[in-house]
């Protein structure tokens, strides 16, 4: 295995050194993984916490910052973070007017997130959960653990992020972003797994010609594995289960991620994939990312996002940003 | 059994984890992340320096105090579903300095409830839940037909294991392993081997201290 660390049991908080020394707009307590605006929470404006498993950067940390999070906890490598992240991230950020969490639907953040909203509700900090759920690889069924939360909680984050700072309450900021979560959908496709460094190998064993269609964020295999084929074949794979599953007409927003081991020239080329793909189907790609958002580690691969804008949605997505990972408009 | 026996438990079950940790993780990768080994040996190392801190002085303190740390250090679902398990556990055995086994029994049903209750697994589902409640109930059942303890723990450990490998041919309906659908049919799920592990040391446990 050949990773950029020292040990497995270091990576985690190195990088959070190392994260903390990069960029003083954040408040990074490494001892206790919570990262927060180094200015404190403005008096009044709701807080936004996210969190997850590290090994998605700049998933969730690299999106704190005006216009987008408070707080983010992350967690040990794929890992749910623990109640006590969350706990103290959602004291940090309480202003007075409630907190956010958007919870990424995995069984453990549910789980963790859960018991930390009920705690903070003892100290009677108001806490809302928002659940982000946009995968269409898996069935939302009774036989699953529901549809996993990938892309659409990038574009939650910022979207609720931008309401929350224009002043909007508690409850305008999460239904903002749960419309979000709704008119989103995702699906991503892995031409490798990935290396968890305290494993030391390889999740799962793609062969040279082998794709994984359907995957997750977190390295586990897809739904299925099939032959690998072009870059224009690989994109209608993905759009395919996302146009059976909603209407990809009208306004999107659209995200060509990386899973982390892809280079943005063929980032690029998907992208280019994707937007004729949609734009055949009625579909005006008026706002994109193309980079790395939501990773998994070094796998190699891409995940497509796309979600039905309104004017308002666009308007919450122009409006001005300034974390790690996403800047502008100041 | 007094607080030695569960605190040579849970040190047992600490060394088995870690014992067991790649393994663990295998099968994690197979139908899951790859971290499951990883996870609980860190959770069930802090929770050994947790009881060396705090000494708790009866079982029920031990188990809780258990819990608590599983909570705040492994993560995950593992960390929210076993800290639920020795909670309610630590709760059921309440402040007695020797339970004896029927309250072990009793405390062990109320960690199966407490579990399904968080995270409303039933058995069949491919989770720790098909471990746990074969074992809980062959437990019962030796008791109630007036076995001695040490074969009642057997009943225990046994059942715990053949409810593991019994997950072998199911298809996950919870969990990360959910995702995978009919391809998660064939391995045995990791958080059932992790459960018939700890159980195991439990047995071992109460026959060392003995």
């Amino acid at each position: 295995m050949k990773k950029l660390i020292n040990s497995p049991e270091t990576v985690v908080t190195q990088a959070l050194e190392g994260v903390a020394i990069a960029h003083p707009s954040l408040r990074v307590d490494v001892e206790n993984k919570v990262i927060t605006r180094a200015g404190g929470p403005r008096q009044g404006k709701v807080g936004l916490v996210s969190g997850g498993g590290s090994g998605h950067e700049p998933l969730h940390g690299g999106f704190v910052g005006y216009g987008m999070l408070d707080a983010a906890c992350p967690g040990e490598i794929f890992t749910s973070p623990v109640p006590d992240q969350m706990l103290i991230a959602t004291r940090a950020v309480n202003a007075g007017a409630g907190v956010l969490h958007v919870v990424k639907n995995y069984t453990g953040d549910a789980l963790n997130f859960q018991m930390a909203a009920e705690l903070a509700g003892d100290e009677g900090i108001e806490v809302v959960q928002v659940v982000t759920n946009d995968d269409v690889a898996v069935e939302d069924s009774l036989y699953t653990a529901g549809r996993r939360g990938t892309g659409a909680t990038v574009f939650a984050e910022k979207i609720a992020g931008a309401l929350a700072e224009q002043g909007a309450d508690l409850a305008a900021v999460a239904a903002v972003a749960r419309e979000v979560n709704e008119r989103s959908r995702s699906f991503g496709v892995a031409l490798s797994s990935c290396i968890v460094p305290a494993a030391g190998k390889p999740t799962f064993e793609l062969g040279d010609l082998e794709v994984e269609l359907g995957i997750g964020i977190h390295g586990e295999p897809g739904r299925t594995r099939a032959a690998h084929t072009a870059a224009g074949d690989l994109a209608a794979v993905a759009l395919d289960a996302i146009s059976a599953d909603v209407p990809v007409s009208g306004d999107l927003l659209v995200m060509v991620n990386g899973m982390g081991g892809t280079p943005l020239i063929e980032l690029y080329v998907m992208f280019n994939e994707v937007s004729r793909y949609l734009e055949a189907r009625g579909g005006r790609v008026v706002r994109n990312l193309v980079g790395n958002y939501i990773t998994s580690l070094e796998m190699q691969g891409f995940s497509v996002s796309v979600c039905r804008l309104t004017d308002e949605l666009t308007r919450l997505w122009d409006a001005p940003v300034d974390t790690p990972a996403l800047r502008w408009g100041r | 059994m007094d607080a030695e026996v569960f605190r040579a438990w849970i040190v047992s079950a600490a060394e088995v984890i870690e014992a067991n940790r790649d393994h663990l993780t295998q099968l994690d990768a197979a139908i899951g992340d790859a971290d499951h080994g990883i996870n609980l040996a860190r959770g069930f190392a802090a929770v050994v320096d947790a009881l060396d801190a705090a000494k708790p002085g009866v079982p029920g303190a031990i188990l809780t105090l258990t819990g608590n740390t599983l909570i705040s250090k492994v993560g995950g679902a593992s960390g929210p579903l076993y800290g639920m398990a020795f909670r309610r556990a630590g709760k059921a055995l309440s402040d007695a300095a020797d339970p004896d086994t029927s309250a072990l029994s009793a405390a062990l049903e109320a960690a199966l409830a407490g579990v399904q209750q968080l995270g409303a697994a039933r058995e069949g589902d491919k989770t720790m839940v098909d471990a746990l409640a074969p074992a809980t109930r062959a437990m019962a059942k030796a008791i109630a037909e007036g076995a001695s303890q040490d074969d009642a723990l057997r009943s225990l450990a046994e059942a715990a294991e053949a409810g593991a490998l019994a997950t072998i041919p199911m298809q996950a309906l919870k969990g990360r392993a959910s995702y995978l659908g009919p391809r998660s049919v064939g391995h045995e799920d990791p958080g059932a081997v992790s459960t018939a592990l700890i159980l195991a040391a439990l047995r071992s446990a109460a026959l060392a201290g003995r």
